[in-house]
């Protein structure tokens, strides 16, 4: 036997460090980025800091840090990356919507502020971060809820269907009122179908995988395993007609289009997708004149009229934004319809400027990175695919709406993750991080020691062999 | 599982490289040009809130930014409004810019990037960007001379006047009639531009066109400087070769024959060339014409400029033109400045500035400076040629000695300056019966040494049909803006 073959495996015998004090390091570097636009916009707009700045910044920190002790003692092991992104991403949004709402208090002292209430439903979100790290300890326990999360995300989608309870906010019928809040059922299905689709198919892979056809060099599936992709295919049209929410429609069936793909492991699943997706555009496109409406400002947005004013402004504010931005407080994102939601990224490249877009963009970027490593990692299938979801979903939602935002692709409506306004939005993907980090906590922690100690023949009562 | 996911980071890779690309496209590559729309109120409310450059004639400012206290602290204003309006423009929050205004509103607003270090120093200073000055070609006693007699014609005259330094290709004088006050459209009060804008849109004579480059107009008789200049080029005539003379010219394929105006006699049935020109013989001109061919008068005519856009210190300029495949009879009408050749007062004085300047045609220019706010000269204009050799010096010595004898002792002795020897040319251009003809006239001066080039348009002047003629409405008004330039 040769010398190399008796050495050890590296892989199997490293053991990743928890490095829970550089993820402390982090933190308070991303507090300082937090807390230093929210002072910055105080002093941009009023020239002084603001009077809120001991109590915004502690309560901040406090939210923060509470998220670290509760990762120190419930997941050790997890990403050290992932919590200091997610703050300052969200200490950003709060400062920027922050900045938004003292725009519309100069021009209405009536006008509706949102920086507050964002707060609080941070609050709400670390609160569910914290509880899905402290209830989930294994997240091979949610394998056993496949089919009941996959049918509370049919209702969840169908919520705002129901009369009475569902609203149509800006033709888009995906809010629900509940008592004195509305909110988007949807950002919590997206959760529930990506740990829905990974428990189906982890029992279903092989057969999606092994029978097929092959064709033209590509392995096509049978026609009877086409069943769940078509279900799905259908599901995202009726989102697109019923709720017209085409932001969502899209993500859905990219999502599972690529967890397909990642569970078999055929490419074949992304032809046979990426037809079906352009059908469904194509015949949405037809049909639909909301669809029509929007691809249509995005290919001739100029002169700007009722359909493109909005994509138009937040293009100029952000060319007005420049390399380097005006500086918070200098820009005038209020001319930016919805620029405390939808077109948050706007309004940060004209304060920020390139700078802080590019900043922004890597940042996600860095969450997904951060996600798919503790899927490659991960040693059980099921997590592997969950955590692929949802770093996938994160991805495309980014790219959706940053994309739609700077005329990449066409306008949907979806929300910028962790920075625009919305509580549904916010909440959801608090829990995503949560699920990441124990992800990564089981995938990172190094396995337990099944060998026992090597000298222990004399303690056996039963000598097995 | 491993490699789908690893496939599928790079797909997502892929995306955030694509959103950092085009991101970096609209917040740098494309930046300036969003910036630069006239529907971005942004950039807008910003530059109305800037202390915006002055354009300076002779260093006297004909539109300046003075404080004022109201929501954007400058108000601009034109001191001789009226006077300077088309080469100003106007400065409208609503409206949008024009003319000067437009072209050069990168340096007037400070955003030029020959500013940066002035930005970059007043925002360490934490002081307000201020917006560079720009100092216009404009001789202010040739543009009075031009202004003033425009509107001796009467306030509702439509006529342009343009002069030109042949050496250079400065202008010296632009003035479009009728006019309109700048300050009115450049007010705060934004009900009171909107009035005054309906106001001047509405208006038939369409004040805010700018008569020098923005609309064509049938050059006449003037256009024979053109036919000569090819005759002359051809090498198959000299000032001194004799042509068709007489009352009328048959033309080919029709019924019609072509005449003089007045259907007078030129003086003989076979008369020089020069004497052609110096009483303006329409026979004569049409003969050439149709003995040249269309395609070497238009040869010809693009030489001189036509069928080109090459003044860049105003917007909206349009080209002269010489008609497509006109047939002989189209060519003989062609050749003295009817059918359908169509030239702007700018184009007009440009063959004569180039005559003047021994064949070379400079290109036009009207911004000689530019300055930075501390009076720094960022940019001076260099005159370059436009056309090196539209026609050759011995042509351009020969056209000049015509047009010397066409002012001394032909159409054009209204223009005559005691002492000083002036080359000219008369225009009358028939549109169609319901309208009255277009007087022209262009001359430059001194003959020997020439320091301006004239072309007088008037369009409109109000006076009966007879009266109307390049030598008695247009030659006098050429003949002060000469005098103007000239010191006389």
């Amino acid at each position: 036997m040769s010398r190399s073959m008796s050495l050890p495996n590296p892989l199997s015998t490293f053991t990743h460090r928890r490095r829970r004090g550089a993820e402390l390091f982090l933190l308070v570097l991303s507090l300082l980025v937090g807390v230093g636009a929210y002072a910055a916009v105080g002093l941009g707009v009023e020239g002084t800091l603001p009077v809120d700045i001991v109590t915004y910044g502690g309560w901040l920190a406090a939210l923060c840090i509470t998220c670290h002790v509760v990762v120190r003692f419930f997941a050790p092991y997890a990403d050290p990356v992932l919590l200091p992104i997610v703050s300052a991403l969200n200490g950003l949004g709060l400062a920027i919507i922050h900045r938004i709402d003292l725009a519309n208090l100069q021009q209405n002292a009536d006008a509706n502020t949102f920086a507050q209430d964002q707060l609080v439903w941070m609050t709400v979100g670390v609160a569910l971060f914290i509880g899905v790290l402290v209830v989930i300890r294994d997240h091979r326990r949610l394998q056993a809820f496949t089919y009941t999360l996959g049918f509370a995300a049919i209702v969840l989608l169908l919520l705002p269907l129901v009369p009475f309870l569902g609203t149509t906010i800006n033709g888009a019928r995906i809010w629900i009122n509940v008592g004195p809040f509305s909110f988007q059922p949807g950002e919590v299905a997206k959760v529930c179908l990506v740990i829905f689709f990974a428990g189906y198919l982890v029992l279903h892979r092989d057969a999606l995988a092994l029978a097929g056809r092959r064709f033209a060099g590509i392995d096509f599936p049978r026609g009877r395993d086409l069943g769940p992709v078509l279900a799905m295919w259908l599901v995202s049209l009726g989102v697109l007609v019923f709720q017209r929410d085409l932001g969502s429609s899209l993500l859905f069936f990219g999502l599972f289009l690529v967890m397909l793909y990642v569970a078999t492991e055929r490419p074949g699943w992304l032809v046979v997708g990426a037809a079906l997706f352009v059908a469904g555009a194509y015949a949405g496109f037809l049909l639909f004149t909301h669809v029509q409406s929007r691809v249509d400002a995005w290919l001739h947005p100029f002169p700007s009229d009722a359909a493109s004013y909005q994509i138009v402004q937040g293009m100029y504010g952000m060319a007005w934004g420049g390399l380097v931005g005006r500086g918070l407080g200098q820009g005038d994102p209020t001319l930016i319809p919805f620029s405390y939601s939808d077109f948050v990224v706007a309004a940060m490249g004209e304060e920020l400027g390139l700078t802080g877009v590019m900043a922004i963009i890597l940042l996600y970027g860095m969450i997904v990175e951060r996600g798919l490593r503790t899927a490659l990692v991960c040693r059980d299938a099921f997590g592997k695919l969950v955590a692929t979801g949802l770093a996938v979903t994160l991805a495309l939602q980014v790219f959706v709406v940053i994309g739609g935002v700077t005329k990449l692709i066409p306008l949907t409506g979806l929300t910028t993750p962790f920075m625009s306004y919305g509580g549904s939005s916010l909440v959801a993907n608090w829990a995503i991080i949560a699920l990441l980090l124990r992800i990564s906590d089981q995938a990172r922690r190094p396995l337990p020691d099944l060998g026992g100690p090597p000298e222990d023949d004399s303690t056996q009562v039963v000598r097995l062999r | 599982m491993n490699k789908p996911i690893r496939t599928m980071s790079i797909v997502c890779m892929a995306l955030f490289v694509a959103l950092l690309v085009n991101s970096t496209y609209l917040q740098y590559l494309r930046a300036d040009e969003l910036n630069s729309r006239n529907d971005n109120k942004r950039v807008r409310d910003a530059e109305f809130s800037r202390e915006r450059g002055a354009i300076l004639v002779n260093g006297q400012p004909v539109a300046r930014s003075t404080p004022v206290d109201d929501e954007f602290e400058y108000q601009r204003s034109y001191p001789q409004g009226t006077k300077y309006a088309h080469l100003t423009g106007y400065y409208s929050y609503t409206y949008g810019r024009t003319a000067v205004e437009l072209t050069q509103n990168e340096i007037l607003s400070g955003s030029d990037p020959r500013l940066f270090v002035n930005r970059v120093v007043d925002l360490i200073g934490n002081a307000e960007p201020k917006g560079g000055s720009v100092s216009l070609t404009v001789n202010p006693r040739a543009q009075n001379a031009a202004y003033d007699g425009l509107r001796a014609l009467g306030p509702n005259v439509e006529g342009s006047v343009v002069a030109l330094d042949p050496s250079t290709g400065a202008i010296l004088a632009m003035v479009s009639s009728p006019t309109y006050d700048p300050n009115r459209l450049s007010s705060h009060k934004l009900s009171a531009i909107q009035e005054a804008y309906d106001q001047l849109n509405g208006n038939p004579a369409r004040p805010l066109l700018n008569r020098g480059i923005q609309e064509v107009y049938p050059p006449g008789s003037t256009f024979k400087l053109v036919t000569a200049a090819a005759a002359l080029s051809s090498g198959q005539y000299t000032p001194r070769s004799t042509v068709p003379g007489g009352t009328r010219l048959d033309l080919p394929q029709t019924d019609t024959d072509l005449v003089n105006d007045g259907g007078s006699d030129c003086g003989g049935e076979k008369i020089t060339l020069t004497e052609a020109l110096k009483v303006s013989c329409n026979v004569s001109f049409g003969f050439l014409g149709m003995d040249l061919g269309a395609d070497v008068l238009e040869e010809q005519a693009q030489k001189f400029g036509f069928g080109e856009e090459y003044l860049d210190d105003l917007n909206g300029q349009v080209p002269s033109r010489f008609p497509e495949d006109p047939d002989p009879p189209q060519t003989a009408l062609s050749a003295i400045g009817q059918f359908d050749v169509a030239a702007t007062p700018l184009q007009m004085a440009m063959v004569t500035a180039g005559i003047a300047n021994g064949g070379t045609v400079m290109k036009p220019y009207l911004v000689d400076e530019v300055r930075s706010p501390d009076l720094d000269v960022l940019d001076k204009t260099n005159p370059e040629p436009f056309r090196s050799e539209a026609v050759s010096s011995s042509v351009a010595r020969d056209l000049t000695q015509m047009m010397i004898e066409t002012v001394d002792t032909g159409t054009a002795t209204p223009a005559q300056i005691p002492g000083i020897k002036v080359a000219g040319k008369t225009g009358t251009a028939q549109s169609s019966e319901e309208r009255p003809p277009y007087a022209w006239f262009v001359s430059f001066a001194p003959a020997d040494n020439p320091q301006v080039a004239v072309a007088v348009l008037v369009e409109d002047a109000g006076v009966e049909r007879d009266q109307i003629s390049g030598s008695g409405l247009a030659a006098p008004i050429a003949k002060s803006v000469m005098q103007a330039v000239i010191g006389q």
